[in-house]
């Protein structure tokens, strides 16, 4: 149950693979008020999946419903990663070695350090691993407000 | 060989009438004492088999649709006894429903019969090789045309469809003298001829292409003789009636069809009032001595025309236009017959999807693609782009599975795709023939 106190709520939102499809939900974003920590899009085919990880998930989960757009919440977890060269070899490799699979992944850095955001299949069974073999998750708190 | 069958293609049109109305009186004495659905059907409109005293008397009798044949599914309107059933094709329908036709023995030969005298129309007869083209199985097309060349005594080669440079390799090994399937498919075999170093009129033996299921143009024909030197002709059929059946001759002046197999009217599609020669409208037909599901004056639902005046080609069978256009909604998609009520129909089966779609046809060089829009729900929504990609095949699957032909499928977010209020316009046809 401690565990889900890393399970970051991202957002992941359904766009067409269009032009300017990305300025109208930057743009939800900012009307909403909602300020992006970090974001990745994945393309496939005709489509898109933005996902995002914001400050207020709730307050643009609502926004992005009225404007009729197809969105889901996903827990992801956040490693801390040294900024230092090495240091994502470094998490990865750990990773790799308790046998994670990630599903996917991006990063970005806050302050001292950097953060690599991972989805994998199982993340309770996951944090207990990660945490036992030594790596530093970061508390969802530290995002979603 | 310029007949297939001289003494009945070239029979005076009195005598022609005369046969006719023999045919139709032995079909309305049988179906009205065997068949409920054709029984209930003609005392709905107030006629007995004792009014139908010529072939004109034929206006009396009521329509049969396209639904009649879907409400009936799979075999309610089959009239004879089931053990005398020797095929059964199925084309898709309406609504997602397939259309079933059953045939006897009899039902086969006059099938065979009618594509027997047009291949001897457009100039073949023993000793040519006709490679098919078209699609074996539960579309008419393949085994259509494959018995008909048989009947005649031509060499028939079973090729199907797809596999263009292996139909290339057959015309030119097998020594092919004609072909049938789509004009957008021969069209396309013409490119692939040329990309591989094969050009048709030098180096193959192949001089007629028997060319339909979907719509063509004269400028098309022009085109085909000009790349490679085959003379194009046109075929008509429909899987209700049987099949392909009827060609241009070598006048390329308009179809032939078979008076003593088929009778042919053109109707006004509001008033359902027949009208004189040369003038548009509906296309009905009634064929003659079919035994297992008899259709009389069906409403094919393609406009076009009877051409007034003789053949010089000496049948004195009537002879239709060129297909004009149709009184519905129906596509020809590579062709086969798509209707945008069974693609709705299919789309409501994904649960994940919205009711709202557009569908979107166009050439890809010459043959047709379709695109579907689809929208997704937005409970449906999945962060996994496996999940989505999956949803977009499952979709793909399912409009393959109802509609017989494949089509791309976008997935689109909720609230993207156009609402009509009034009659939807969800079909985008760019397609120039």
């Amino acid at each position: 149950m401690t565990n889900s106190k890393y399970f970051i709520k991202q957002l992941s939102i359904f766009s067409e693979n269009k032009s300017g499809k990305l300025a109208a939900i930057a743009k939800i974003f900012h009307e909403s008020q909602v300020n992006i920590h970090a974001f990745s899009i994945a393309e496939a085919n005709s489509f898109g999946v933005v996902r995002a990880i914001v400050d207020k998930p709730d307050v643009a989960f609502a926004a992005f419903s009225k404007e009729n757009y197809a969105l889901q919440y996903t827990d992801v977890l956040g490693v801390k990663m040294a900024d230092v060269p090495g240091g994502l070899f470094e998490v990865a490799s750990t990773l790799g070695n308790i046998g994670i699979n990630i599903e996917y992944a991006y990063a970005f850095r806050t302050g001292e350090f950097g953060t690599l955001i991972v989805k994998v299949s199982n993340s309770e069974e996951a944090v207990d691993k990660i945490l036992a073999a030594g790596l530093e998750l970061v508390p969802a708190t530290d995002y979603n407000f | 060989m310029a007949y297939y069958n001289e003494k009945i293609e070239t029979l005076p049109k009195l005598e022609l009438e005369k046969l006719q109305y023999q045919e139709l009186k032995v079909l309305v004495d049988r179906l009205y004492a065997n068949s409920a659905f054709y029984h209930d059907r003609m005392k709905a409109a107030g006629v007995l088999p004792s009014d139908i005293k010529s072939i004109s008397d034929i206006t009396k009798l009521p329509f049969m649709r396209k639904t009649d044949l879907r409400d009936n599914y799979p075999d309610k309107l089959v009239c004879c006894s089931k053990e005398d059933l020797v095929r059964y094709h199925v084309s898709s329908g309406t609504t997602g429903k397939p259309t079933v036709v059953a045939y006897t023995k009899n039902d086969l030969d006059t099938w065979s019969e009618a594509v027997a005298r047009s291949l001897v129309s457009c100039g073949l007869g023993r000793g040519d090789v006709l490679q098919v083209a078209y699609g074996y199985g539960l579309f008419t097309g393949g085994l259509g045309l494959h018995y008909g060349g048989e009947k005649l005594g031509a060499t028939v080669i079973p090729a199907s469809t797809g596999n263009s440079e292996r139909q290339i390799e057959l015309i030119q090994d097998l020594q092919t003298t004609a072909i049938a399937c789509t004009p957008s498919y021969f069209v396309h075999l013409i490119d692939v001829a040329k990309k591989i170093g094969v050009d048709i009129a030098k180096d193959t033996k192949l001089r007629t292409a028997i060319l339909g299921a979907e719509p063509w143009s004269e400028s098309m024909r022009r085109y085909i003789h000009e790349q490679s030197g085959v003379t194009a002709h046109n075929i008509f059929g429909t899987s209700e009636i049987s099949g392909p059946m009827f060609t241009d001759c070598q006048e390329l002046n308009g179809m032939h069809i078979s008076g003593d197999i088929a009778y042919t009217e053109i109707i006004d599609p509001e008033t359902g009032e027949s009208l004189p020669a040369g003038e548009k409208g509906e296309l009905t037909m009634t064929i003659l001595t079919k035994e297992a599901i008899p259709m009389i004056r069906y409403r094919i639902g393609d406009i076009t025309s009877i051409f007034p005046g003789d053949c010089p080609c000496g049948r004195t069978s009537p002879r239709i236009d060129r297909l004009q256009g149709r009184v519905d909604d129906m596509l020809v998609i590579r062709g086969i017959n798509v209707f945008p009520s069974a693609v709705e129909h299919a789309l409501l089966r994904v649960p994940e999807l919205t009711s709202h779609f557009m569908l979107e046809v166009f050439r890809n060089g010459p043959l047709d693609d379709m695109l579907v829009k689809v929208e997704l729900k937005p409970d449906a929504m999945t962060d996994s782009i496996n999940g989505l990609i999956g949803l977009q095949s499952r979709v793909e699957r399912t409009l393959r599975d109802t509609l017989n032909v494949s089509a791309k499928v976008e997935l689109c977010p909720p609230n993207s795709l156009p609402r009509f209020e009034g009659k939807a316009k969800r079909v985008i046809d760019t397609r120039v023939f």
